[in-house]
């Protein structure tokens, strides 16, 4: 077959070979290389070492400052997502009836885009703090968690999808026979239904660990960083530092660098974890 | 599994409860897109009576001010051209690389591959500017970014599946006398259709509601529907309260169209691209 196919290389390779070029790879080269350099416009790049990284870190704390936001941002709602999202799955496979309704429900904000969920939780927000004389930008404390909930509200029908897949994957014979045994639900519970849906949990910390790193619109429509930059997440405090402080592009492309780096290690490690886990059934 | 009925009794009420909670945001949203803009921000949860009812004009004001049904328009083209070509190139270089075992589609592979776990945030400034300098910066051009964009996870998600086709289907069309294309065509595709309706369904998803990329390719000329929001709050006077949350309901309206005549496709298809993503 192999060898019919490849006189094809133009028509099936080639789109996907330019555009993938054009958009990602050279890009993300030249991410790396201005990433040590000083520049405005990418031809007048000079290079500068690593004087951009230590800028970074050295000017202000404001990359410290919205990664460690975003560390706890991330730890409070992959926490949450998850508990809440694999309660309602739990509920959910039960057959209990208007199961297809509800589940349509809660999946539902999942496809509303970011920058709409940003403004309907800051109406909602506000409105509650109105009456305490409070806006959602008075306190930073307000903003990390109008994006929590804003993030749980996202995110728990999505994985709520992927826990029911799991739980559904289970066979009955198991839970039948641990009912034989005289298992109550809690046994049941911790000691089949928990251990037979951890790849589903795995890919569920992944999902949830990844999208709160990355999480950039709901949090420019929330509260665009406001009080002072203290609810900044570290994708807004890039694009910050790229696009509202002339002569900072170097530094904003080695915080991408950094940032990255961040991301492909936590990938790598859910991974790992994967195959590790897959070795072992 | 029989379950005792008051168990299931309690489950039923908390379920109505967390579906209220979830529905709660939409309504509020809605109700106020019918209230007067001075009657929002301080009183959201007030439903609107003879003082602060007004009609249609935030959707008047808010369709005006932001050119929504423009907004619209080009949010449909790049999302549907997109995923088309995402789709169509995706597949055919999946299948490529899967029958064509070479030094370069291995490494086109990985690096496909590699593409998925980089952030936007790493190469946004380097693609627009590359986007801008290639001419690239109109609703065309943008269809190419989102395919070189889209390419790792589609790609990913088609070879998975192409690795189980059996490739004795294949030689057996070719001994028939169709050429690559061909057999690509008329024998794979059809047997790729449930991952292509996976992968156009995860794409429509992501371009659909994409700000950033768009904002930053195309946005000094054309708004999509996400840019056509922000717009609204941008500049330096305060937010039209009402011109928002009647953008916020047309906003949401054709998501909601789209969940609802797609739900079952929708569900499967991000439960399966989970477990491969």
């Amino acid at each position: 077959m192999g060898k019919a196919v490849k006189k094809y290389f133009a028509l099936f390779v080639l789109p996907t070979l330019i555009a993938f070029v054009i958009a990602f790879a050279v890009p993300f080269l030249m991410g790396v290389y201005l990433s040590f350099t000083e520049f405005r416009t990418v031809s007048d790049a000079q290079f500068v070492g690593f004087a951009n990284y230590i800028k970074a870190f050295s000017e202000n704390n404001e990359f410290l400052f919205s990664l460690w936001f975003t560390v706890k941002f991330a730890v409070v709602s992959v926490f949450s997502i998850n508990v809440l999202a694999f309660a309602l799955a739990l509920m959910l496979t039960r057959g209990i009836k208007g199961t297809n309704l509800f589940r349509t429900v809660f999946f539902m904000p999942n496809l509303i885009g970011g920058i709409v969920l940003g403004y309907i939780w800051q109406l909602i927000i506000n409105g509650v703090l109105y009456k305490y004389g409070y806006s959602i930008t008075s306190n930073p404390t307000f903003g990390f968690w109008g994006l929590v909930i804003l993030m749980n509200w996202q995110m728990i029908g999505y994985m709520m999808i992927i826990y029911i897949a799991g739980i559904q994957n289970i066979s009955t014979d198991i839970l039948e026979a641990a009912k034989v045994d005289g298992a109550n639900s809690f046994t049941t519970l911790f000691r089949i239904i928990i251990p037979s849906v951890m790849p589903s949990v795995t890919i569920c910390l992944f999902l949830t660990i990844t999208n709160s790193f990355k999480m950039f619109d709901p949090n420019l429509a929330l509260t665009a960083g406001a009080p002072s930059k203290q609810t900044q997440m570290v994708a807004l405090d890039i694009y910050n530092t790229f696009y509202s402080r002339s002569g900072y592009e170097g530094v904003g492309q080695a915080k991408a660098v950094m940032f990255f780096l961040v991301v492909a290690v936590i990938a790598l490690l859910q991974l790992w974890f994967t195959r590790r886990k897959e070795v072992e059934s | 599994m029989e379950h005792s009925k008051t168990a299931n009794r309690i489950m039923f009420a908390l379920l109505v409860f967390a579906a209220a909670v979830f529905l709660f945001p939409i309504f509020v949203v809605l109700m106020n897109s019918f209230k007067n803009k001075f009657s929002i921000s301080q009183t959201p949860f007030v439903l609107p009576n003879g003082d602060t009812f007004a009609g249609i004009t935030n959707y008047t004001t808010g369709v005006a001010d932001t050119g929504f049904f423009s907004a619209f328009g080009w949010s449909l083209f790049i999302t549907v051209f997109s995923v088309l070509a995402i789709v169509v190139f995706t597949s055919m270089t999946a299948w490529y690389i899967v029958r064509v075992k070479s030094v370069f589609t291995s490494i086109f592979y990985y690096a496909l591959v590699f593409s998925m776990i980089v952030p936007f945030q790493m190469v946004m400034f380097t693609m627009s500017k590359t986007a801008n300098t290639l001419g690239l910066d109109n609703p065309i051009g943008i269809i190419l970014i989102y395919l070189g964009f889209g390419a790792g996870l589609s790609t990913f998600m088609f070879t998975g599946f192409i690795k189980s086709v059996p490739v004795q289907i294949e030689e057996a069309a070719t001994i028939d006398g169709c050429n690559p294309a061909q057999t690509y065509w008329r024998i794979v595709f059809p047997i790729l259709k449930p991952t292509a309706i996976t992968v156009a369904i995860l794409n429509t998803m992501w371009i659909w509601n994409d700000y950033l990329l768009p904002y930053l390719v195309i946005g000094h000329d054309y708004k999509t529907i996400p840019i056509a929001v922000q717009y609204l709050k941008g500049g330096y006077g305060s937010v039209d309260m009402g011109a928002m949350m009647a953008m916020l309901v047309l906003a949401i309206i054709p998501v909601v169209i789209f969940y609802l005549s797609c739900q079952k496709y929708i569900i499967k298809g991000v439960a399966s691209g989970a477990v491969k993503g």
